[in-house]
Parts: structure tokens; C-alpha cells; sequence
């Protein structure tokens, strides 16, 4: 308890201390990253894992940004990147944005309004641009998005169906990097071109990924860095001996669980160490369509069932953050207060109770101890997946379901979930920007690529539409409690924890300012500087 | 002699054709193909998006047509193209071939430098402490499992030296290999060196029950000449067969290796691409290794001509 009292402590200072640059930046050096996993591609708007994002934030620009400065991510901290200036029009539908004059591509070629418009078009899927990107997770973002209109090199401007304030938000994550329309897709996979910080130089697969300065960055004096090199190192043990031992000047981000974080303080006591969410919740994905979970009373027993806290307790000792649709605060912006959230189901703080509830609505529906409902749990074969799903089959037993798990090679999972193959699945799911829009849209929204379960309520729609166009913040929060209060009574997708995790660095490196309600943003690198 | 060159040779391409006809399906079975892994890792599984990318890559043509293609480029000496990485496959695997070589042999050089006197030296002092302790190596060689054994020597390493040996492909050299691959190489041969150990204990203490070996001492020969001239040539010929065997399961234990040591050879390549269903980096390599396979068991036949004068293949 002491333990978590004072990480939350810990962690509150850091929420309030913005990380000033009181230091004067040196130049030069090369910061050496250890990296999980080889990235499946270079191409940002095609993949949805931090392993691209982070790794090739920095080759990029956005129009705007979520200021660097800044702890958390907030369309209130939001600064200009390609975009000098931006302005709404009077009808809050149009949004047009003065670009900095005299960048150019790093092949050379000056970039334009041109490129905005080609990047976006080809995110949402136009034919001619297909070649550019030929997968899109997060097309669902831009729907509002009428027509994206040039207006000469340096004038762009997004005609929006309906207003929605969140599109900014969007604009400024790292997932929303501006693509050079002369390129192609395999090019951008491969060796991206950007506007950003650093070149790309070597991208060999299984062995480094290396980035040097761009000396024509258009932001006088940045980068600070001369490179960058990660090494792609997929066993967990070895990029820990690596930082250890003074071979990594980083980890990857995330990367050290609390369990770890002992090793890595005793072995290298100088290492910086902070821990943040990863915006990335453990939620349960219900198959409403058969039997038996097409049945109410059988989603509200199996809900009744979870203990939150002996998920947090036995994944992350303790550290695992109890939420609801939203990100929690006092990390996230958005999701509701914790007495709200005590009203909810799955989150009861008396469990006992709640499973006694849950046993008796089994019972009505004539099973017991005795004769248990039998289940299958689908998750995918990797350990963060399936230790989540261990512990909820354990904890269906208070309430007569016997669950069998049943691994999934990652390859076939999202094809199993699409077809409706499965009863139960464990899944987990990253948020790119703490924004209502981003989360609703993209998991809850009834016509939703990635709406797992087909979740369809056009109530809940009508209200996510509502709180999109809302412009007043206090407002909007409480349609958004509504949702976050509808999603968890209709078990559409119960939510489990938020994880949280470590990232550790070696004290010379400075400059680096982890945003703490989304891992998916503030890898520009351009900031960064070594103290050697 | 001649004739039964050619009926090796003839038997070889035979194998190989098999090889590639069962490489090809196999992989074709397992389920996922690369557009559903791709779409997979953006979290979507989106029908027209997974076959506008089966398109581009050509896996949704008819399967005899593909494996026609494959064929024809491999006599062509064209691989295709990698699916993930979309570089020439040829470039992608030809880098990494010498990293594994490399790697697997220095462990087998280990394995035999260390496995073969080892053995003679067991068997020789047969049931003393130096005997049981060699055995107790022998069996830790055999049952400590590569990644285990990986970690301890990684931990052991930082704690002493302060470092880990990370592989550095812009170091070469000799004393860069040595510094890069020695401590992998060690742990990889460790099993083999044990088994081979093993194996030239049991067979010398057999020979060595033999009357020529008495013979041989009765005239005078020195214990030196009697147990590395006489015993040992004899002995050696079942350990030159797992020798050969060993060369070819070392590709298995490289991928452990590698993995742990973080070196990108072409094992940890390997299981990666099989992972994606890169396959036209799977069906390359695995038509490799078993060309390797072959090859080496035809060598080990060779061998056994040197090694026992008394082995002649009949024409």
C-alpha cells in the first residue's frame, strides 16, 4: 500500500513538473535505444503498435503536434509543427491551416499543401492513392472529413461534415505523421522519406534501425542529436543486460515491468526510471451474437465476477490503473471520477456482494457448482495476452462458468474475432490519443473496423456523435461519463486495467519528456540531447 | 566408385525435390498468410484491404503456378522478393548466412576441440574422480537447456565485465569474431562438445578392450601412440557420424542462441520469417539447410572411406 502510495505520489510530481530544459543542450552523440521487436514496417499510418510509431516518429512532421513540453496531451497544448498557424471558421466545419514556408522532403523536393491533402486521402482509402498506403487502421479519425481543399503551396483547409473539435487532437498525434506525395508505399515502408529531425539511413531487419541528423531541418538548431541507432533486440533479458551494462543509453519504452524494475535499479542505480500508463487496457471481448453470451443476464453474471484489483495485484503488484472506457484520472483527461466508477459493473469495491449477485442470476438460469456453464476464452498465444486470461477464468468460477482456454495464433486472431468465432476473447487495446473521439470511434461506434465485438447501440452512437460535436469541455465530459456509463451496464466491452509500466534511461540523457496519457505520441527525439 | 557417385548424386536432387514440394505445402497449411498477419498487426481484418495486399504479393494465384515460379526462379538463381521487409530475398538472406556460419562453426570447432580429448581422457582414466567429473559435465552439457545456460553466461558476463557481447556488424576481424561470437559459440558447441564426449568415451572404452590395442601395448608403444593412434582412429568412426549429425542439428540450437545473444543470423531470421509466413524467405532457407543437411551427410560418407580403408562402395 506504502508502495503504491508513494508511486502515485511520485507520479503526481511528475504529472505537475513539466521537464523544463534547465540545462544547455549540447550537440552531438549518438543515443543507442534497445528495441523489442523488428517493426513490421516504417510506415506510420499503416500500423498500429508503438514499435513503428516510436521508432519513426522522428523522420516525420505533423501539421500540429501535442506540445513536447508538456506531461500530458491535451488539445489545449498543442503547438505548430508544419502548420505556423491554424484557424477554425466561423461554422467550426472548416479548419484551415498557414504552413511554414521552405521545408523540403529530405530527398530534397519542397514540400506543399499538395502533400497534406495526398497524405490524408490516401489514409482514407482513394483510389489513387492506394499505392501510398495500402492499409489504414485508423481511416474511422478522418470520417468527418468532407474534402481537404488546397489552397495555393501554403494554405490548406479541412471541410469537415459537422463539427468536431477533436480533429486538432487527431492532426497532433504520432500517428499522424504528413507523407511526401512524390513517394510510394513500399518506400515508405522500407526507407520512409519525411520532413523530420532525422534521416533514415539503415533499417535492417533483426539487427538496427539507424537515423542521422537532418541538417536541413527547418527548426533552426534542432535536432540535438547527431543520430539515433535502436537495437532490435527481441529477447526481454538480454535489452535489460544491454542497459545494465551501459550498452543502451534507453529501454524501449515500457519495457521494464515493476518486477524488473528491482534488477535494473540494483544493477545500474543511476538509471532514471518513470512509470506511466500505457494506455493500453486489458478488456474482455463478448461475442453478443451466440449463445450463451447473447443472453443479458449471462454478460451481467460473468461481469459481476471480475475483481479488478486481483488483476492489478497478481500482473503488476498493484500498479495497474481501474477504469472505465476512458483512461482514468489523474492521468487521463477524460474518463470519469473514481466514486462514479465505483457505481459501475466490474468495478464494485465489494466483490463478494457483486458475485453473489452474479451466482444468483446463474442460478435462475439453472446452473450451479455442480453444473457449471462451459466456455471457451480465445486469446492470442503471447503471455500479456494470456495471463489476463488465466486470471479470468479463475475468477468465472465464483460464478459457475468454467472457462477453457484456448490460445490463438496471432496471425488468425482479428480474422477469428471478425468472423465471430469464439465466445469469450481476452484482447488488449492501445488508445493513440486520450481524446473521446479516438477511443469511441474507433472501439465503439457501431459501423467501426475495429468494433471487435459489433457492438451496436444507435443510443450510444447518437451520443458519441453528441459529445464529438460538443465544444464546451465540461459538457462534454458528462456525455462522455454517460457513454463510458452505458458501455460498462451494456458489457459491451468490460475493461479490466489500464497497464502500467517503466521506462528507464541513463541520467546523460536529457531532454526527454514522456507523456503520461499516451505512449504513442512525443517520439520526435528532436528535443533530446546527451550530457556527455 | 563411379556409378555410386552418381547414384548419390541422383538420390540428392531427389531429396531435394521432395524437400521442396513438402516445404512448399507445409507452409501453405499452416493457417495465416501474410496479408491476414499484416492486416492482423494494424488490428483490423479488413477483407478488401488483406486481398488488395494477397494481390500485390501474388499468393492469391493458383497454388501449382506458384510453386512453378518458385522453382523456375530458384534454377534462375532469382528468390523473389521478402514480404516484409520487400527487399530481394537474396539480399536478405545472403548477409546473414556467414553470421550463422560463422557462429556454427566455432561451436563446432569447440564441440570437437574440447568433446574428442575430453572423451579420451574419460575413458582412458575410466572410474576415477577425473572420470566422474568429466561425466558431470558431459550430463550438465546434455540437460542444461541453450537459452538457460544463454542467460547465465549474459549475466555472469555483465557482472564481470561489466558488458554483454552485442554483435556489431561494422566490427570485423578476427578478434572482433572471437569477442562477438566466442562466449555464443561456447554455449551452442556446449551441448555438442558433451555429446561428442560422450560418445568417444563409450567408444574408446571398447576399442580399447580390443587385442590389437593390447598387441600394441605388449610391444612397447607408447601410451600416447597406443590411445590417439591406435584407440582413437578406431573409435572415431561413430563420432565422426554425430559430428555430422550435430553440424546439422546446430542450426536448431542457433536459433536459442541467437535469440539470447541477440546475433542476426540467419536461424533467428528463420523462425521470424515463419512467424510472418515470409515465404519466400522460409522456402529459400530451408531448401538451404537441407542442401546443407545432404551435403554433409554425403561427406560423412566420404569420411568413413578415409577414416576405415576398409569401406568400399561397390560401383
Amino acid at each position: 500500500m506504502r508502495l503504491r502510495m508513494a508511486f502515485a505520489a511520485v507520479s503526481l510530481a511528475v504529472l505537475v513538473t513539466a521537464a523544463s530544459p534547465s540545462f544547455a543542450q549540447k550537440a552531438g552523440g549518438t543515443l543507442r535505444i534497445s528495441h523489442r521487436e523488428n517493426p513490421p514496417s516504417a510506415s506510420i499510418h499503416e500500423e498500429a503498435t508503438i514499435s513503428v510509431v516510436s521508432t519513426f516518429m522522428g523522420v516525420f512532421n505533423n501539421l500540429v503536434v501535442f506540445d513536447p513540453k508538456e506531461k500530458v496531451n491535451s488539445a489545449d497544448h498543442i503547438v505548430p509543427d508544419l502548420a505556423d498557424s491554424w484557424a477554425w471558421d466561423a461554422t467550426k466545419t472548416k479548419l484551415t491551416f498557414k504552413l511554414h514556408p521552405g521545408v523540403k522532403w529530405h530527398d530534397g523536393k519542397p514540400f506543399t499543401a499538395k502533400d497534406v491533402k495526398c497524405t490524408f486521402d490516401a489514409v482514407d482509402g482513394a483510389d489513387d492513392k492506394s499505392e501510398l498506403v495500402r492499409k489504414s487502421p485508423r481511416k474511422i479519425w478522418y470520417q468527418n472529413v468532407k474534402d481537404i481543399v488546397v489552397n495555393g503551396d501554403l494554405e490548406v483547409t479541412f471541410e469537415l461534415k459537422r463539427p468536431q473539435g477533436s480533429l486538432l487532437s487527431m492532426l497532433a498525434s504520432g500517428y499522424s505523421p504528413i507523407y511526401a506525395c512524390h513517394a510510394n508505399g513500399r518506400e515508405m515502408r522500407t526507407k520512409p522519406i519525411g520532413t523530420g529531425p532525422f534521416k533514415i539511413t539503415e533499417f535492417k531487419r533483426n539487427e538496427v534501425i539507424k537515423f542521422v541528423k537532418n541538417p536541413d531541418y527547418f527548426k533552426k538548431g534542432k535536432p540535438y542529436l547527431d543520430a539515433i541507432e535502436w537495437k532490435i533486440v527481441p529477447n526481454r533479458s538480454t535489452r535489460m543486460l544491454g542497459f545494465q551494462s551501459g550498452q543502451f543509453d534507453m529501454t524501449f519504452d515500457s519495457d521494464v515491468s515493476f518486477p524488473m524494475l528491482k534488477d535494473v535499479k540494483a544493477q545500474k542505480p543511476d538509471a532514471v526510471c518513470e512509470a506511466r500508463p500505457t494506455a493500453v487496457s486489458s478488456n474482455i471481448l463478448i461475442n453478443r451474437d451466440a449463445a450463451p453470451f447473447n443472453n443479458a443476464d449471462v454478460r451481467r453474471a460473468m461481469v459481476d465476477t471480475i475483481d479488478v484489483k486481483a488483476f492489478s495485484d497478481i500482473l503488476s503488484q498493484g500498479h495497474n490503473l481501474d477504469g472505465a472506457a476512458m483512461l482514468p484520472p489523474p492521468y487521463g483527461k477524460w474518463g470519469m471520477p473514481k466514486e462514479m466508477l465505483a457505481t459501475l459493473p466490474g468495478h464494485a469495491a465489494d466483490v463478494e456482494k457483486s458475485r453473489a449477485e452474479g451466482r444468483k442470476i446463474m442460478e435462475k438460469l439453472g446452473y450451479s457448482a455442480d453444473k457449471p456453464l462451459k466456455i471457451k476464452i480465445a486469446t492470442r498465444n503471447i503471455a500479456i495476452y494470456r495471463d489476463p486470461a488465466v486470471i479470468l477464468i479463475d475468477q468465472l468460477k465464483k460464478v459457475y462458468i468454467e472457462g477453457d482456454l484456448e490460445p490463438i495464433d496471432s496471425s488468425v486472431w482479428y480474422n477469428k474475432i471478425a468472423k465471430k468465432d469464439y465466445q469469450l476473447g481476452m484482447n488488449l487495446t492501445g488508445v493513440a490519443v486520450d481524446d473521446p473521439d479516438v477511443n469511441f470511434y474507433e472501439n465503439y461506434y457501431s459501423t467501426s473496423e475495429r468494433n471487435y465485438t459489433g457492438y451496436n447501440n444507435p443510443e450510444v452512437d447518437k451520443l458519441i456523435d453528441a459529445q464529438s460535436a460538443e465544444s464546451d469541455v465540461d459538457k462534454r465530459k458528462k456525455l462522455v461519463w454517460e457513454i463510458e456509463k452505458k458501455l460498462a451496464e451494456d458489457v459491451a466491452r468490460p475493461v479490466i486495467g489500464y497497464n502500467v509500466d517503466n521506462t528507464c534511461w541513463d541520467p546523460k540523457v536529457k531532454g526527454l519528456n514522456l507523456q503520461v496519457n499516451s505512449i504513442y505520441n512525443g517520439w520526435r527525439f528532436e528535443d533530446v540531447w546527451l550530457d556527455k | 566408385m563411379g556409378a555410386y557417385l552418381i547414384r548419390r548424386l541422383l538420390l540428392m536432387a531427389l531429396t531435394l525435390f521432395g524437400m521442396s514440394v513438402l516445404i512448399f505445402v507445409m507452409l501453405r497449411l499452416v493457417p495465416g498468410d501474410i496479408a491476414d498477419i499484416l492486416t492482423n498487426a494494424s488490428g483490423i481484418s479488413d477483407p478488401k484491404e488483406k486481398a488488395k495486399i494477397a494481390h500485390e504479393l501474388g499468393i492469391d494465384q493458383p497454388i501449382l503456378l506458384q510453386y512453378g515460379k518458385w522453382i523456375g526462379g530458384l534454377a534462375r538463381g532469382d528468390l523473389g522478393y521478402a514480404y516484409v521487409s520487400e527487399q530481394p530475398a537474396l539480399d536478405e538472406i545472403l548477409p546473414r548466412i556467414p553470421i550463422s556460419g560463422k557462429l556454427a562453426g566455432m561451436a563446432l570447432f569447440f564441440a570437437v576441440l574440447f568433446g574428442v580429448p575430453l572423451g579420451v581422457i574419460s575413458a582412458v582414466r575410466q572410474n576415477t574422480r577425473l572420470d566422474y567429473a568429466l561425466r558431470v559435465v558431459s550430463l550438465s552439457g546434455l540437460s542444461l537447456p541453450s537459452f538457460w545456460l544463454g542467460l547465465l553466461v549474459l549475466m555472469a558476463s555483465v557482472q564481470w565485465f561489466g558488458m554483454i557481447p552485442i554483435y556489431d556488424a561494422d566490427r570485423h576481424g578476427f578478434w572482433a569474431n572471437i569477442s562477438m561470437l566466442g562466449l555464443p559459440a561456447m554455449t551452442v558447441g556446449f551441448r555438442s562438445s558433451a555429446l561428442i564426449m560422450r560418445l568417444t568415451r563409450s567408444s574408446m572404452l571398447e576399442v580399447l578392450r580390443q587385442d590389437y590395442i593390447r598387441t600394441a601395448r605388449s610391444k612397447g608403444a607408447s601410451i600416447l601412440a597406443v590411445n590417439f593412434k591406435h584407440a582413437l582412429r578406431n573409435a572415431l568412426l561413430p563420432v565422426v557420424t554425430v559430428i555430422g549429425i550435430e553440424a546439422a542439428f546446430l542450426v536448431g540450437g542457433l536459433i536459442v542462441t541467437e535469440t539470447v545473444f541477440n546475433i542476426p543470423g540467419v536461424a533467428r531470421f528463420l523462425v521470424e520469417a515463419i512467424l510472418w509466413r515470409d515465404y519466400p524467405i522460409v522456402q529459400n532457407l530451408v531448401m538451404l539447410i537441407a542442401v546443407v543437411v545432404v551435403s554433409v551427410n554425403f561427406l560423412v560418407d566420404m569420411a568413413y572411406m578415409a577414416l576405415d580403408p576398409r569401406i568400399k562402395f561397390a560401383d
